[in-house]
């Protein structure tokens, strides 16, 4: 009972700070499913663990609810230092994986959960507001099994936050619903993250929905954060190849350095030469020393080969075969066939569409210089590529 | 010929009905003869034959020397062993399922001997076991026998229910502030309660008409089994037939009971 008093309090009074995890690790084993990572999640910010399945982002979560132990390393919420704490002491909750909604309550009892097990009497305004919040007023004495995807995983949610925990913890909470109501909830969620403030952490493989409700993007691979930083700046400069092939579509070149001149790096990759910013260069870019140039789809302009005269100058270039069109409505995605990567893929948004551009079309590539980056050429080119076809 | 094949039509749409209907028949009729013969009034001492009918049986249900006793001895007997068998059954099957330890492979397979094995073999068994043990037979040794056989049907029923529980279930009742009792007597429990329930309907049928287990380990004391069987020798007094009739329609009232119950809670949900 004293416990939960000090409890009541601290959450009442004592509403701020970071998550900190420090040199936290998992082992089961032999086998490592999360390397030791120093990570902090912002006060009030919805942070989201991203990567593919096995990539240890649940384990990293379930260490912050205290649902696994660590190996290694500390959590701390603020100032305290919860790494020995069991779930029912942290002032944290979760929203499960397909909700783990208690089936033999009705959804006011699963509301009211956490706020009897704290001995709190008088639940029903609380309870009332929290529905109200979801949208769920109606449905209070219903069984879970009673109601849809989207409302079970809205009832998730507001069983956890009527606690108002120092962190929400969300285990893919998107995962079991259709790609409709996840975009609605996608939004809903985002709402909510901003009208209670509560800091959100929020584990997921879709690299879609890590973009648009996160404001900081951790991207996971093999049981190591490959990098972290806010969703425009890991696509826009990807620093490994895996966030660069995970997070969208990347075309990657295996260049040479030619010169690297005032802000500029120029490679040569098949006997085109091309430039990038040596600000987005993440390689040790010397001359003659590999790197691989990259550069998003949506980037490129395509040109028939018999307009190459129209090109403005300094843009960079490559030549090719188109080997396929697709037409999905708002844009048309072609693969061209070149000597310098055989699968180059380019997004045209559908203003004008030029009828030569088919199949067999001899067309040149071109894109502003500055939207090129570079990456260290001794990792795996692919890597992160079945990953996000997966996700 | 009209006729024949009208009919075999007939028989045909209706082949599932009829098939059903006679399965009921077959299922039903000794407890229909059972009720029928407990009104009657025989000659002599057996009730095998028809002869009038009276009411004089469930007027004095306790009429006959010993009845009465035997059958409290086997109510107090089956809820004893009911107790003891769920409760034991119900910590041996939560262990099973949730945690590893060694030899956990061999009690999985030993717990089902006791339904594998003879009856006629495990009670003689038993009864060698108490009498070099030098254990007074009577209510005592029926009772641990009881809740031996029992265990297994417990444990069996328990398992299913548990092993298809979510154990993130568990683990969003420790996230919202349950502590380990807490969250066992607020979520495990209450979920596994139907398989729980189950084993002690179980346990409690078992032990309550169970004869060939609790004849040999019974000594002197005689339970409800017991005594009919002892009086089937020297002649079948009508009350057995009235406590039969009045156990089969006491189950089946529970039966409706819980079916209106369950149906009324589906409308208030709905």
């Amino acid at each position: 009972m004293t416990t939960n008093t000090t409890k009541n309090q601290k959450a009442a009074t004592d509403g701020g700070g970071d998550v900190r995890l420090a040199g936290i690790g998992k082992t089961y084993g032999s086998f490592t499913a999360v390397h030791p990572l120093d990570l902090t999640v912002p006060e009030g910010s919805f942070f989201a663990l991203l990567g593919a399945s096995g990539c240890g982002k649940t384990t990293t979560l379930r260490m912050i609810a205290g649902l696994e132990e660590p190996s290694s390393g500390t959590v701390h919420l603020g100032d305290q230092d919860v790494t020995a704490l069991p779930p029912y002491k942290r002032p944290v909750n979760t929203v499960f994986q397909s909700y783990a909604l208690f089936p033999h309550l009705d959804i006011y009892e699963n509301v009211a959960f956490g706020l009897r097990r704290r001995g709190i009497k008088s639940v029903k305004k609380q309870v009332g507001e929290m529905l109200d919040l979801v949208q769920l007023g109606e449905q209070a004495r219903k069984k879970p099994h009673q109601l849809s995807g989207g409302q079970q995983q809205r009832v998730a949610v507001a069983r956890a936050l009527i606690n108002h925990p120092k962190v929400l913890l969300l285990d893919e909470p998107l995962g079991a619903l259709d790609l409709k109501l996840r975009r609605q909830m996608q939004l809903e969620l985002k709402r909510i993250q901003t009208e209670v403030g509560i800091t959100f952490v929020h584990v997921t493989h879709d690299q879609e929905e890590a973009m648009t409700m996160a404001d900081q993007v951790a991207v996971m691979n093999a049981g190591r954060v490959e990098q972290l930083g806010a969703p425009a700046d890991l696509y826009e400069n990807p620093r490994t190849t895996f966030v660069a092939n995970f997070l969208g579509t990347s075309n990657l070149i295996e260049a040479e350095v030619d010169t690297r001149g005032g802000e500029d790096v120029v490679v040569k990759a098949a006997g085109d030469k091309l430039v990038l910013p040596g600000a987005r260069c993440s390689a040790p870019a010397k001359a003659g020393g590999k790197v691989l140039v990259g550069v998003r789809p949506e980037k490129i302009s395509l040109t028939h080969a018999d307009d190459a005269g129209s090109i403005p100058e300094g843009r960079n270039r490559i030549t090719g075969t188109i080997s396929n069109t697709s037409f999905i409505g708002v844009s048309t995605q072609y693969v061209v066939d070149c000597a310098a990567c055989p699968e180059f893929e380019v997004y045209a948004q559908n203003i004008d569409r030029d009828p030569r551009l088919a199949p067999g079309a001899e067309v040149v590539l071109h894109w502003n210089p500055a939207h090129t980056f570079g990456l260290d050429a001794a990792q795996d080119i692919d890597a992160g590529v079945a990953e996000g076809e997966a996700a | 010929m009209a006729f024949v094949t009208s009919f075999k039509n007939w028989f045909k749409r209706n082949l599932v009905v009829i098939a059903g209907l006679l399965t009921l028949a077959y299922l039903l009729l000794p407890n229909v003869i059972v009720t029928v013969f407990s009104f009657n009034k025989p000659n002599g001492r057996f009730n095998y034959e028809w002869q009038q009918f009276s009411t004089d049986a469930w007027k004095d249900p306790c009429g006959v020397a010993g009845l009465c006793g035997s059958l409290s001895l086997s109510l107090q007997i089956a809820l004893w062993a009911t107790l003891g068998a769920t409760a034991l059954g119900t910590a041996i099957a939560f262990a099973l399922v949730r945690y590893r330890f060694r030899a956990r492979g061999a009690i999985n397979s030993l717990i089902f001997l006791p339904m594998a094995m003879p009856e006629v073999v495990m009670a003689a068994s038993l009864l060698t076991l108490f009498l070099n043990m030098g254990a007074q037979l009577g209510f005592w040794t029926i009772l641990i026998a009881h809740i031996m056989f029992c265990l297994s049907f417990v444990v069996t029923a328990v398992k299913a229910r548990v092993m298809s529980m979510d154990p993130r279930l568990e683990q969003a009742a420790q996230d919202l502030y349950a502590g380990p009792f807490q969250t066992f007597v607020r979520v495990t429990l209450p979920i596994a309660a139907p398989g729980i329930a189950a084993g002690a309907l179980l346990a409690f049928a078992l032990s309550f008409d169970d004869f060939i287990i609790t004849n040999f380990n019974a000594g002197s004391t005689v339970t409800f089994p017991m005594f009919v069987w002892g009086s089937a020798q020297r002649g079948t007094p009508v009350q057995i037939n009235v406590i039969g009739t009045a156990m089969f329609v006491i189950a089946v009232l529970f039966v409706l009971a819980s079916m209106v119950i369950g149906n009324r809670r589906n409308r208030r949900k709905a």
